[in-house]
């Protein structure tokens, strides 16, 4: 019988950890004191959710994967749901990142698309200065933990005035529930440089594999009228526990854009804020999750306004079945002197069974008098005067269902930046819905 | 053969309360037939009990569809038997975009495998949605959402248009309609006449009837059919109104199930 430690990391497992990857001094002792760190402080608590009764030291431990040689050495599944990845492509098995690829084009802008491990080696001083910026260490037993283990991972830095038209993409994926996943990704967006951002975060194994508690990190950093799309879509078997936090600090008349695909089959926290620093600065987040079989999730998108004229806009969109239970939170605070800005948020549930539960929580905390907010949420079932309508003109009650369902979750959907993406995000939907 | 459509002792009720008290009426391919009657008299709920609305309970009658029993269907089946309601309030739906409505709803009357091309479809999407001089951008547009009152109706015509119904009913179709809207709807259900289809206009207002000619007139009162008759009923009961029909019955209160 093994015996789960509250805090499954220490020092001399990190260290033993820099020295395998022959990471530099810096990180060695960043990832030592995330270790200590983790040992006082708690896990985050979120409304109404106890993730404490999860298995989150589950983490598993670090193995080292075969670099790929080319994309075609991908399973078929896999390799289908990034297309072809014609800009940029870095690819994450379980602990470790196996593949990376960024066109000439770029690469002679200027741009970075690599793992977040070899930018530690070959960009040092420009991931140094921003890693931990936007999540620090010191948050919480989560944010301490990951800065200890993460591994693989994304670092993506844009320079000045660079605008990248085609979307750059990442895969992480497990396919060993006994080795460690916990991706970090670091987004950096020089002033006024565009950039769109695609991630895939799944799992290619059979269910019913060992309890992994999944941690990824997402850190984006925005500069002056910087623009940055960020779409990430999440499904993995529902032995892993995902727990995601995404955040993103954005400058002067910077833009934030993210769109959150949660259709993962396990437990999910999944915790996504825009702190709006600069003045004018502006963030839109679109997120969609259905729930299924018995399934919690803690959703949480934020907006925290400390720019003058800065703006927020929020929706959540989620559909509950089974025993599924959705815990859904929407906070826009907007801080003392932030004079005109505008935060809007939406949370909408659909309910497909009496027994799932969604409970949406808008939330405005608002220290500023000069501002406008907005809020709206609602939890329903499928509307019969709806399905009443659809029908009169010859249409099945299963299918004007599926289409209210479908429609329910369109104004995210159709906003996915790729089409490929958007497409498997559909089947994603079918496979969960019809499932 | 030429469409049948009977509607035989009718009796609805919606929450417990009687609303159609016996309600006969017999429409044959190529008729066009109008129930007018101020309002509370129970012709919306005439609407909705043929079509199946899960909130109005039969209770009594058949109504029968070229030999075979509407009122045994489900409201997919109706429509699908050839049973059209243009609705006086259509539903909202976000996210379905009126194509992909249209196109699910004449998909579902063909056998799978046989759908309609997309090519096919948006042809004909476009040719009758010029003749009913709607912008080509509802297309796109999510199902009703945002339309004005007039472009919801100019919608229903539309859908009735692409799926080619046997028996139709246009409940107050007119109502929130401009005279130019008006016309152009009439012109969408004149073009539509033929010996194969039946029409059933619920109005309460003659003006409608100004541009698409009925053959037979009713006026409903209290839950019934109380009075038919040719068009000339219709420019009567434009010049002077109801009060003659309820004198001439004794009927003191028209209105039906109004607490």
């Amino acid at each position: 019988m093994t015996t789960q430690l509250s805090t499954p990391v220490n020092r001399q497992m990190t260290e033993a950890l820099s020295l395998a990857k022959g990471e530099p001094d810096w990180l060695a002792a960043l990832r030592a004191k995330g270790a200590d760190l983790a040992e006082t402080l708690e896990w985050p608590k979120p409304e109404k959710v106890r993730i404490d009764r999860w298995n989150l030291t589950a983490l598993g431990s670090h193995k080292a994967e075969q670099p790929l040689a080319s994309i075609e050495e991908l399973p078929e599944a896999l390799r289908e749901l990034s297309a072809d990845a014609p800009a940029g492509f870095v690819v994450q098995r379980n602990s470790t990142a196996v593949f990376k690829q960024l066109s000439p084009e770029l690469q002679a802008k200027g741009v970075i698309f690599t793992d977040l491990e070899t930018a530690a080696r070959e960009h040092g001083e420009l991931v140094q200065k921003y890693l931990f910026q936007a999540v620090a260490q010191d948050e919480n037993k989560l944010t301490a933990i990951h800065s200890a283990i993460w591994n693989g991972g994304v670092f993506l830095y844009v320079p000045k005035n660079v605008e990248v038209e085609l979307p750059l993409q990442a895969l992480f994926y497990s396919d060993d529930a006994a080795a460690a996943f916990a991706p970090r990704v670091l987004v950096v967006a020089e002033n006024n440089s565009r950039v769109t951002y695609v991630d895939n975060v799944v799992s290619a194994y059979a269910d019913g594999g060992q309890t992994l508690a999944k941690q990824s990190i997402i850190e984006v950093i925005v500069k002056p009228g910087a623009s940055v799309r960020y779409a990430t879509v999440h499904h993995m078997a529902d032995n892993i526990i995902d727990l995601s936090i995404r955040r993103a600090i954005i400058d002067n008349d910077g833009r934030m854009e993210w769109i959150v695909g949660d259709l993962h089959d396990g437990h999910v926290l999944s915790d996504t804020q825009s702190y709006l620093k600069g003045n004018g600065s502006n963030s839109d987040a679109k997120a969609i999750s259905i729930g299924t079989n018995a399934q919690q999730m803690s959703l949480t998108t934020g907006a925290v306004h400390w720019g003058r004229s800065s703006e927020s806009n929020m929706v959540t969109r989620a559909v509950m079945k089974d025993q599924a239970s959705a815990i859904i939170n929407g906070i826009t605070k907007i801080e003392k002197g932030a004079t005109k800005a505008n935060g809007v948020q939406m949370e909408k549930v659909l309910m497909l069974s009496p027994k799932s539960r969604g409970d949406a929580n808008p939330i405005l905390l608002i220290d500023e008098d000069d501002v406008k907010a907005g809020h709206a949420a609602s939890v329903g079932q499928v509307n019969p005067e709806q399905v009443y309508y659809l029908m009169s003109r010859g249409i099945s009650k299963q299918d004007a269902e599926r289409l209210i369902i479908h429609g329910f979750l369109a104004p995210v959907v159709s906003e996915i930046p790729i089409e490929a993406v958007q497409k498997q995000l559909q089947r994603l939907l079918e496979r969960k819905l019809e499932g | 053969m030429a469409t049948q459509f009977k509607i035989d002792g009718l009796k609805a009720s919606i929450e417990g309360k009687e609303i159609l008290k016996g309600i006969n009426l017999e429409i044959k391919g190529g008729e066009i037939h109008a129930i007018m009657g101020p309002n509370g008299t129970g012709k919306s709920t005439l609407a909705s009990a043929l079509m199946g609305h899960p909130k109005y309970e039969v209770t009594d009658g058949e109504v029968i569809l070229d030999g075979e029993d509407v009122l045994e269907m489900a409201v997919d089946e109706r429509a699908r038997a050839g049973l059209f309601l243009a609705m006086q309030y259509p539903s909202e739906i976000t996210g379905v975009t009126n194509s992909d409505f249209l196109r699910s709803a004449i998909n579902a009357r063909r056998e799978e495998g046989n759908e309609i091309s997309l090519i096919k479809f948006i042809r004909q999407m476009e040719s009758k949605m010029k003749e009913l001089e709607m912008n080509p951008e509802f297309a796109h547009r999510y199902l009703n959402e945002g339309f004005s009152g007039g472009e919801k109706k100019r919608n229903e015509i539309l859908q009735m248009m692409m799926i080619d119904p046997k028996i139709v009913v246009l409940d107050e179709i007119d109502s929130g309609l401009d005279i130019d809207a008006l016309k152009i709807v009439a012109n969408g259900v004149n073009s539509m006449r033929s010996e194969e289809r039946g029409f059933l206009i619920i109005t309460h207002y003659q003006r409608l009837l100004d541009y698409i000619k009925p053959d037979f007139v009713h006026v409903m009162m209290q839950g019934r059919i109380v009075k038919s008759g040719g068009p000339e009923l219709a420019e009567r009961l434009e010049s002077e109104g109801y009060d003659w029909v309820k004198e001439e019955l004794g009927i003191v209160d028209e209105t039906v199930g109004q607490a």
